[in-house]
């Protein structure tokens, strides 16, 4: 009996002290943040990302196992201008842990270290699900990644000066890397420029404006409402008169509003991957960009 | 070789000599002719002099132009990318965010609203099913933000409208620390208690327009109360947190604030995860303890006073399925909880005198709510209580069963444009009482400002 009761003990004081690894825990609020903290961090970090490619990251339930994952993280790297404003607000109260409210250096949001693009000039509920701050799906041009990596891992030094050598020497291999990825990429991107796309989501203009792409038409209404058989029928009739030449939806999206679309306007729709394990080409940060363009590439042939 | 040329040359005399008419102007003008070829020869070697250093200079200057492109081209990355200024972290900066819930209904009955109570219990306020026709219900005024870098505050009002009189309420007003150490939080003022699943939440994130049987029966719909909280969330990857509140006692199931303003205190613990991908879960165990003191029940005609002592105990669970995580288009969640109650302690009903009580009751529900297609979801529930029966002394009070176990069976569908609003009918077959009551109520939720997330 006594033994039992010692045991149990052990095994509570056991699993309280885990915690005293020296790894630096690193919570991510999307998948390309998360592969990016491990190409950066190494075998420094631990890093737990809370949603998946196949989940759209505006809708995530707080979920009990998210509040346990973040009680313990050092370094919350989230995409912030309020993408994620309807659970992570509520994540950061309930998960009591003071490393990562705003404010610390463990409260990371890729957004401010980039340029956002379609900051709304009015804002209005009535305008759908719009972002104050301005779009946050920064994470479709490669070069708003090199300079997010750029800014993390200086962060990452910050919180973690021990192994700030290895967070260097770490990004400055993946950037001379990257930046010969994007010549590749906009080089063979090139047939791309000028191509007129309709898409689901307002969710594509930085990579659009990286090829030069053009936006004709949107499948919601407005942003954040899902697509009408209204809205659809009326788009289409504005399509037989400035043409586009795609559809584009994130992979986690309900692909129907574009294939009915595709369908009765005769134009292809493509799935992108939109984050890392969006396809099963999009394996890493890579293989997001490989795929996107070879997916568009595709489409248009 | 050499007489080939001679008779060339002698045949080509003889043909000027032949063509001499043509020609007959003489060397003179031939000279004019040669002159003006010459010229013609100069003119045209200058201006193709002048186009080749045109052209040398047009494609030095195109040279240019790309190189001087490029560079452009480059510093717009570089601008493209870089960020503008020094962003906020949210859009109204420092103030407060600020919501406002707008909610009212239509309700009919098929009995009389005077036929209103639960056999066997004495409800608090809340808890009657109101009155019939338009009302505007529970309309929500809060405010909150992060006071500093440690403190979190939080103010909500309530504003209802009860039998044409207007009432506000302050359902809720705390502070809670943001970085306390080991995992721990404090909260402080008036807050719903941890204890339950759907305590803790406003009545507008319900997924029925009323709250199930034992809420209404046992803790007045929601017990909140003046008092202070203190959660610990254990550092492991599965959820455990444990809490306990101490509160002044003031409102139903307390009252009075009993033993000197400190008249209840809760335990509550809770644990949770994900089962897969799309399948999450949560589940706890709570115990509430409250004094009261004359604690008048909420029957506008007779109330009754109880002075004594109520231990609840609440198991909860609740089960939430989204495809791949992903709740916008399709998700469910069901929802169950137990409760069990004793009492021990004085009823006094109008002028008698106290009538010694002391008795046990319970009650439950489980609930279902699926969204079949993108806004529109299909919810049901049914609930159920049970109440000793305290003898005949009791016969013709609140607190007589009359016999029998009160049940409620509720179908409900509601569509919801965007998260910010929603619309709801539902359908009640009460038989709380003798007399099934048909109910139907027709409820609108509409969200302004900036709405925070609901919890899990």
């Amino acid at each position: 009996m006594n033994r039992s009761l010692f045991s149990l003990l052990a095994g509570l004081a056991l699993l309280f002290s885990l915690p005293a690894r020296a790894d630096l825990r690193v919570f991510a609020c999307e998948p390309e943040w998360g592969a990016l903290a491990q190409v950066l961090g190494g075998d420094a970090v631990q890093v737990f990302t809370a949603t998946t490619a196949l989940q759209d990251p505006h809708h995530i339930q707080a979920r009990p196992s998210l509040i346990a994952r973040m009680r313990r993280a050092d370094l919350l790297v989230c995409t912030g201008a309020e993408l994620e404003i309807g659970w992570l607000p509520l994540l950061l109260r309930k998960a009591h842990n003071g490393r990562i409210q705003p404010g610390r250096p463990g409260h990371f949001l890729a957004a401010n270290q980039v340029r956002l693009r379609e900051r709304p000039a009015r804002l209005d509920r009535a305008e759908g699900d719009i972002h104050p701050e301005g779009n946050p799906h920064i994470q479709t041009d490669p070069r708003n990644i090199s300079r997010v990596a750029e800014a993390l891992a200086a962060r990452m030094a910050e919180i973690d000066p021990a192994d700030a050598a290895g967070f260097a020497r770490r990004l400055k291999a993946f950037q001379t890397d990257w930046q010969a990825a994007i010549a590749r990429w906009e080089k063979r991107a090139r047939p791309l420029r000028g191509v007129a796309v309709v898409v689901h989501h307002r969710q594509w203009p930085y990579l659009l404006a990286w090829l030069g792409m053009r936006q004709v038409g949107e499948l919601e209404p407005k942003p954040g409402l899902p697509p009408t058989a209204g809205h659809l029928a009326a788009l289409k009739a504005r399509l037989a008169v400035q043409p586009a030449r795609l559809i584009i939806h994130a992979a986690y999206m309900d692909p129907q509003p574009a294939r009915w679309l595709s369908r009765h306007a005769g134009i292809p729709e493509v799935t992108l991957p939109f984050t890392v394990g969006g396809t099963p080409a999009a394996k890493d940060l890579y293989g997001l960009f490989d795929d996107t363009i070879a997916r568009l590439l595709g489409a248009l042939k | 070789m050499r007489s080939n040329q001679l008779a060339r040359a002698v045949v080509s005399t003889a043909c000027i000599g032949l063509l001499s008419p043509v020609v007959e102007a003489g060397p003179p003008e031939i000279e004019a002719i040669q002159q003006e070829i010459a010229a013609m020869k100069q003119d045209y070697a200058r201006r193709i002099q002048a186009l080749e250093r045109r052209l040398a200079q047009a494609e030095r200057e195109a040279r240019d132009a790309r190189q001087e492109a490029q560079r452009a081209n480059k510093e717009v990355d570089r601008m493209a990318t870089a960020p503008a200024g020094t962003p906020t972290e949210s859009a109204n900066a420092f103030n407060p965010a600020v919501d406002l819930v707008l909610n009212g209904r239509y309700r009919a009955f098929s009995r009389p609203a005077s036929e209103n109570g639960i056999p066997g219990f004495s409800l608090g306020d809340e808890s009657f099913k109101g009155d019939a026709g338009l009302s505007l219900d529970e309309s929500e005024f809060g405010i909150a933000a992060n006071i500093d870098d440690l403190f979190y505050g939080q103010f909500t009002a309530s504003f209802a409208s009860d039998a044409g009189e207007d009432s506000v309420s302050v359902e809720e007003a705390f502070i809670q620390t943001t970085a306390l150490p080991a995992g721990l939080g404090l909260t402080i003022g008036r807050f719903f208690s941890g204890i339950g699943y759907l305590n803790g939440f406003h009545s507008h994130a319900d997924d029925f327009a009323d709250r199930p049987l034992p809420y209404r029966a046992m803790l007045g719909n929601g017990y909140n109360d003046d008092g202070v909280e203190l959660r610990w969330l254990a550092p492991t990857d599965l959820y455990l947190e444990l809490g306990a509140d101490l509160f002044a006692g003031d409102h139903y199931p307390a009252g009075g604030r009993g033993h000197d303003g400190l008249g209840s205190w809760t335990l509550f613990s809770h644990i949770g995860g994900d089962w897969d991908e799309s399948n999450s879960w949560k589940a706890g165990l709570s115990y509430l303890q409250a004094q009261a003191r004359d604690r008048a029940s909420g029957d506008p005609d007779a109330p009754d006073l109880f002075s004594g002592e109520t231990r609840l105990w609440i198991a909860d669970a609740v089960w939430k399925w989204a495809p791949n995580g992903n709740p916008y288009r399709h998700n469910l969640r069901l929802q169950g909880e137990y409760f069990h109650q004793d009492q021990d302690g004085d009823y006094r009903f109008g002028d008698g005198a106290p009538l010694a009580y002391r008795g046990h009751q319970n009650g439950w529900y489980l609930q279902g709510a699926y969204q079949f297609v993108p806004r529109w979801r299909l919810g049901l529930r049914v609930a159920g209580l049970h109440a000793d029966d305290p003898g005949a002394a009791f016969a013709g009070t609140d607190l007589d069963p009359l016999g029998r176990d009160p049940r409620h069976y509720s179908v409900m569908l509601d569509w919801s444009h965007s998260e910010f609003s929603r619309l709801r009918l539902q359908y009640n077959r009460d038989d709380s009482r003798p007399h099934s009551d048909d109910q139907f109520l027709i409820q609108y939720i509409f969200a302004l400002g900036a709405h925070g997330a609901h919890a899990f």
